[in-house]
């Protein structure tokens, strides 16, 4: 089993927990067995063609599963998988090109420091 | 579907909006869930990862920002309620992009800044289905209410 960490606003689509346990000895799997038992969570993990929507990072033991093999990642027993949303928009930079703009490079830097709230 | 926030508190996001233009500025807004209303008592104005040329009209906030975040007002006992960013020299309505990458559950407050001045903000939230974003309520809340705030 692998405990998965849900970001807060995606906890009201998984009863409130904040870490749930799934199965799956792949990340895929253990994403795929998530929104099976949370099925309203699928829309804002997934887009409609089945992929993880842009803004869905995936980080195993802290590492960004983009850097390891992807949701081909294997999972070991005890594993901690995070779920991290980017937080991205922008205004619109013109009706024809607003859709084809590049996603993000949304990675974390190690090191950043973000400031405390105020 | 509401958003308090205290004056003072929406003056500071528009002096960050003004300070980050040309470029667009963003950050958290942290408070409490009451009801159907998100009531801001803090502010947490964050960097803009988005890729350099591009941030005239784009904000990102970083994963390992929103995870640091959350762990911060969790401290506070508080939640995240909502995002700021401004728009340079663009309406303040939310974009099909603003849209295409939305969280449920966060209000979105958009900032219209105009020649490095805040003109308006306006206030959104996802509909349940992601199909759009709908404008909400933006109330400001009397100086006077805002004693715990900073």
């Amino acid at each position: 089993m692998t405990i998965i960490r849900v970001p807060a606003p995606l906890r009201p689509y998984t009863g409130g927990s904040k870490e749930v346990e799934v199965a799956g000895e792949t990340v895929a799997a253990a994403l795929a067995d998530l929104v099976k038992h949370y099925p309203d969570l699928k829309r804002h993990l997934f887009d409609d063609a089945g992929a993880l929507r842009a803004y869905v990072n995936v980080f195993l033991n802290d590492e960004d599963v983009r850097a390891l093999q992807g949701e081909a990642t294997p999972l070991e027993p005890g594993d901690r998988l995070m779920i991290i949303p980017s937080i991205a928009g922008g205004a619109p930079i013109g009706q024809r090109d607003e859709r084809r703009e590049p996603a993000p490079s949304a990675r974390i830097r190690p090191g950043s420091v973000p400031p405390r709230p105020a | 579907m509401t958003l308090r926030i205290p004056s003072g508190l929406l003056a500071r996001i528009w002096q960050h909006g003004q300070q980050a233009y040309p470029e667009e500025g963003a950050g958290l807004m942290l408070g409490r869930f009451v009801g159907e209303a998100r009531v801001v008592t803090h502010l947490l104005p964050l960097e803009n990862h988005f890729q350099p040329e591009s941030r005239g009209r784009r904000y990102l906030i970083a994963p390992r920002d929103l995870l640091r975040a959350e762990d911060d007002a969790e401290r506070l006992g508080l939640e995240i309620v909502g995002v700021f960013h401004s728009h340079p020299d663009h309406p303040a309505r939310a974009s099909s992009f603003d849209t295409e990458w939305a969280l449920p559950v966060y209000s979105y407050l958009i900032t219209q800044v105009q020649a490095a001045r805040a003109l308006e903000s306006t206030c959104w939230r996802l509909t349940e289905d992601r199909a759009r974003m709908d404008e909400e309520a933006l109330v400001i809340t009397d100086p006077a209410l805002d004693e715990e705030s900073s």
